[in-house]
């Protein structure tokens, strides 16, 4: 669409705006045509104007009028008594009254508590996910946000890593998105190679990045190097696939280095002048051969070889994903995949792994750079505008809150001795500790909760949920804010505010929230439904109840305000930003050698040393190892090989279909036609073994819990491995206590323990647990599916928990 | 006469072109326009995967004539994620289908 509207002749408004959650995707920004008639959205259908996306969408944003239009949708603020929490008592109120509500109850616990016996806690992705900061810090001048996600096994590990050896922000790899003629620019240049490291981008669109870039490159030529554990449409698709054991992508990221430096495959020039510790890691690689490498991973040691051959070649881009996340050793297998693009020679090149970065604006003028913070040196301090959200799009118009945390409350923030770069790089609390502090009010009680966007208690996010949810029923006081209702504010919360889905917004969405600056889109509220209110709306409505003299006098001022400054990454206003529907920014290659990573506007990376850390200086103030090492899953075929003899099958979880995001979507009749039932892909040997057939329920259990999915009998995955589809719960069935919309019968995440992070707090054992598996011969609605807490029994490698 | 070519290679099994045309020509759930079937993963020759899907299309097709006329593509067409589809003349999606090579077929519903 050339204009942001236009009229069909039956009245009927054309509005161009772009997809984000909710609900949907990340920030992939995919370009939409709204169809709204008479105030009703009717049909959505893809912008073939848009630069990225070109016309194409998923089936989330093709059934998207079924989502915005769906009977069971939150219209209006609801409130229930703090002893019917579990029961579907919920009245219909005003939002003054449910303002009112929130007031007290925090009045009350903040005179009671202090202001640290508040939290917020963010989910993934959604538009929320921006707002975030604003409502801990702002809105609730609460030290505690907390993501429910175990170690942060989403995206925060790679973020980390990232800043630890580079100082920039998160790399992607070049899909020329910042490029009016894209893939035709001279200055791009189309990978030999694209590594897709643990990650499925067609389905998931994963930090948004629209996936299927990387089939437009191969159509370009581009070939594929898969490493995954299962074979994907793009590892069946690719030249190399390394299918490995879950859990050893470490030892694999090292063994191809080992060959990369044995074979002499290495670029000098980059190594010479960029990077700090290349020695140290050559000596550590004598640790690594190959033969061993392989097995562990339990693969050929010739398709390793080959493979660290192909990545050696120019261009190669990589690409990684959330299994970087999801593995206690995630933040080595990071370090360890950086290291490969840097010392290739394909780092920040055409065609290569982009990488952000972590100023403002290409001009060093801007927000906050964190690593000011971290590499200022050993007196470190943690600010509200520390971490991540510091760069990105969050936190950006806070100029008009005249309200923050207090520093003496900030600094009581839970675990921020225990865990300094969670804290620091996340700005966030440890959620694995987190949850312990809340069971023991340890070392205060917290009280106070607002439940932002987040379905924890579906397996989601957060690991043993069904612990979360015992911790959680000791608030005094949770308030959701949300576009559904669901298993998680069925159970928890006293009041519930509605969220407006994209189509009933104003906003900006960019691809990585903006921290690897290619394009940003403008996202146009095309209708109104209830009186649902934008996350952004909510904070101001909530924190101008709660600290009236700290905001702007009136909604309108402090949105405009809001998204004027949301837009200014494109040197315009909102209005321009709406006029124009997407801005790009043309990818600067190279930047380590043009200033445009530090602030200081000298050459090199934003580190201590001003090189690519491949020895990693941040690390001596963690207490953690400055060189990547690989570390076996806690639970393992290897490391409690007693264990394995009950339950001998590797679980893994999380791969993604194209029909949810997340835990959404379960409602969505058109897409609960393409995917009805949670599944759990497994090998037909191994199913022969355990007596399962194809289409048939089975248990899935361990120590930790245990979960009933729909067997999915496939090559797709090793004989001893399964693979777990997440995020499931059951709109349809009864949502009062115990059933809970069914959020217990498949919750996966009851199998994966809390505490078992990296040293430093990061990863989660989401896709390497160990599990038995066998034939369900009850129903679905068996009882014992529905108690959480009756198949509890002591976990034996959970650390630290004593 | 005019068809839908389909390159195999390029079809990553997002369903984007079922529910579009659901969408398109108001279909039921349970009746479709176009629609894919799952070939694989399996391994052919203990070497390469094989793992692919596959359109085809219904009755309920009218290639889009409407959006067509209106110089729209396909509403799969335009959906079509992989970008594995393509709309024309037969004659021409012959011509592309030699460009293309074996991982080709034309449609005609």
């Amino acid at each position: 669409m050339k204009e942001w509207k236009e009229v069909l002749e039956d009245g009927t408004e054309v509005v161009r705006s772009a997809g984000w959650s909710a609900p949907g995707c990340h920030p992939t920004a995919c370009g939409v045509r709204l169809f709204v008639k008479d105030g009703k959205l009717v049909k959505v259908e893809g912008d073939p104007d848009h630069p990225i996306t070109q016309g194409r969408l998923c089936v989330r944003c093709l059934s998207l009028p079924e989502a915005v239009n769906h009977p069971d949708r939150l219209l209006y603020p609801m409130k229930r008594k703090k002893e019917d929490r579990g029961k579907d008592t919920w009245e219909r109120c005003s939002w003054d009254e449910a303002l009112d509500i929130i007031k007290e109850n925090y009045d009350k616990v903040v005179e009671e508590y202090g202001l640290q016996a508040t939290v917020a806690f963010e989910g993934t992705g959604r538009m929320a996910s921006i707002e975030s900061t604003t409502a801990a810090f702002n809105v609730l001048l609460s030290p505690h946000l907390c993501y429910a996600f175990a170690g942060y096994s989403c995206y925060g590990p790679r973020i980390a890593i990232t800043v630890f050896t580079a100082g920039a922000g998160i790399p992607e790899m070049d899909y020329a998105g910042g490029f009016a003629d894209r893939y035709d620019d001279p200055r791009f240049e189309v990978p030999k190679y694209i590594v897709i490291w643990g990650k499925e981008p067609l389905s998931s669109n994963a930090d948004g990045m629209f996936g299927h870039a990387v089939t437009d490159l191969m159509h370009r030529g581009a070939k594929l190097i898969v490493i995954d554990p299962r074979v994907t449409w793009l590892a069946a698709h690719s030249e190399y696939f390394i299918q490995l054991r879950p859990g050893t992508d470490t030892a694999l990221a090292l063994g191809l280095l080992r060959v990369i430096i044995d074979e002499d495959l290495y670029d000098h020039d980059f190594v010479e002048n960029w990077t700090l510790g290349f020695d140290a890691l050559k000596e550590r690689l004598k640790d690594y051969p190959v033969e061993k490498v392989a097995e562990i991973c339990d693969v050929d040691p010739e398709i390793i070889r080959a493979t660290a051959r192909a990545m050696a070649e120019h261009p190669v881009s990589c690409t990684w994903g959330v299994s970087v996340d999801q593995n206690k050793n995630g933040l080595q297998m990071g370090q360890a995949i950086l290291t490969i693009s840097a010392i290739t020679g394909n780092l920040d090149v055409p065609g290569g792994t982009v990488l952000g970065s972590m100023l403002g604006s290409d001009d060093g003028e801007g927000r906050t750079s964190m690593n000011e913070d971290y590499h200022a040196g050993e007196d470190m301090q943690v600010s509200s505008t520390s971490g991540y959200q510091g760069t990105s799009q969050a936190g950006v118009s806070l100029a008009q809150i005249k309200a923050e945390t207090p520093p003496e409350i900030q600094a009581m923030r839970i675990g921020s001795n225990l865990y300094p770069a969670y804290d620091m790089t996340m700005n966030e609390v440890q959620p694995d500790y987190f949850v312990q502090c809340i069971e023991r009010d340890e070392p205060y009680p917290v009280r106070f909760a607002w439940i932002q966007s987040s379905n924890f208690l579906s397996p989601t996010c957060s690991a043993q949920p069904d612990r979360w949810m015992k911790a959680f029923k000791k608030m005094d006081f949770t308030f959701a804010t949300d576009v559904f209702m669901n298993p998680t504010i069925m159970a928890l919360a006293d009041v519930v505010l509605p969220v407006a889905m994209f189509p009933e917004a104003d906003g900006v969405v960019m691809p990585q929230y903006g921290m690897n600056k290619t394009s940003g889109s403008c996202i146009v509220k095309a209708l109104q439904m209830g009186e649902c209110r934008s996350d952004a709306e909510i904070n101001y409505l909530i924190g101008k109840k709660l600290n009236p003299t700290a905001w702007p006098d009136t909604l309108e001022e402090y949105m405009s305000t809001y998204l004027d400054d949301q837009a200014t990454f494109a040197h315009t206003d909102f209005e321009g930003l709406k006029k124009m529907g997407t801005y790009q920014e043309p990818t600067v290659y190279k930047k380590y050698e043009k200033g445009l990573l530090r602030a200081d506007g000298q050459p090199g990376f934003n580190t201590t040393s001003g090189k690519f850390e491949i020895k990693c200086s941040m690390y001596k103030f963690f207490g953690d190892d400055p060189l990547p090492y690989y570390e076996e899953p806690t639970m393992s075929p290897v490391s409690t090989p007693e264990l394995f003899e009950e339950y001998p099958i590797v679980l893994t979880t999380g791969g993604r279909k194209f029909t949810s995001f997340h835990s959404e979507h379960r409602q969505i009749e058109t897409l609960r036609n393409i995917d009805k039932w949670p599944r759990l892909e497994i090998n037909p040997e191994t199913a022969k073994k355990y007596g399962v057939e194809d289409g048939a329920w089975v248990w899935i259990e361990n120590p930790h819990g245990k979960a009933k999915l729909m067997a999915e009998v496939t090559a797709g995955v090793k004989p001893g491995v399964v693979h777990a589809t997440h995020g499931w719960w059951f709109p349809e069935q009864e949502g009062a206590e115990p059933n809970l919309y069914g959020v217990w019968k498949s919750n996966i995440n009851t199998m994966v323990p809390n505490l078992d992070n990296g040293k430093i707090g990061f990863g989660a054992p989401f896709k390497n647990v160990l599990c038995k598996v066998y034939p369900a011969v009850d129903n679905i609605e068996s009882p014992e599916a529905l108690d959480p807490y009756s198949k509890r029994r002591v976990a034996p490698v959970n650390k630290s928990e004593e | 006469m005019n068809g839908l070519l389909v390159d195999i290679n390029f079809c990553t099994g997002c369903h984007s072109c079922e529910v579009a045309c659901k969408n398109e020509h108001d279909l039921p759930l349970d009746n479709y326009g176009i629609k894919i079937s799952k070939v694989g993963p399996f391994k052919i020759e203990q070497q390469d995967w094989v793992f692919n899907y596959v359109p085809s299309l219904t009755k309920e097709c009218d290639l889009c004539h409407e959006r067509v006329e209106r110089g729209e593509k396909p509403s799969c067409v335009l959906h079509c994620l992989g970008q594995a589809l393509e709309y024309g003349p037969v004659e021409d999606l012959v011509k592309r289908m030699e460009e293309i090579g074996s991982s080709a077929q034309i449609m005609i519903p």
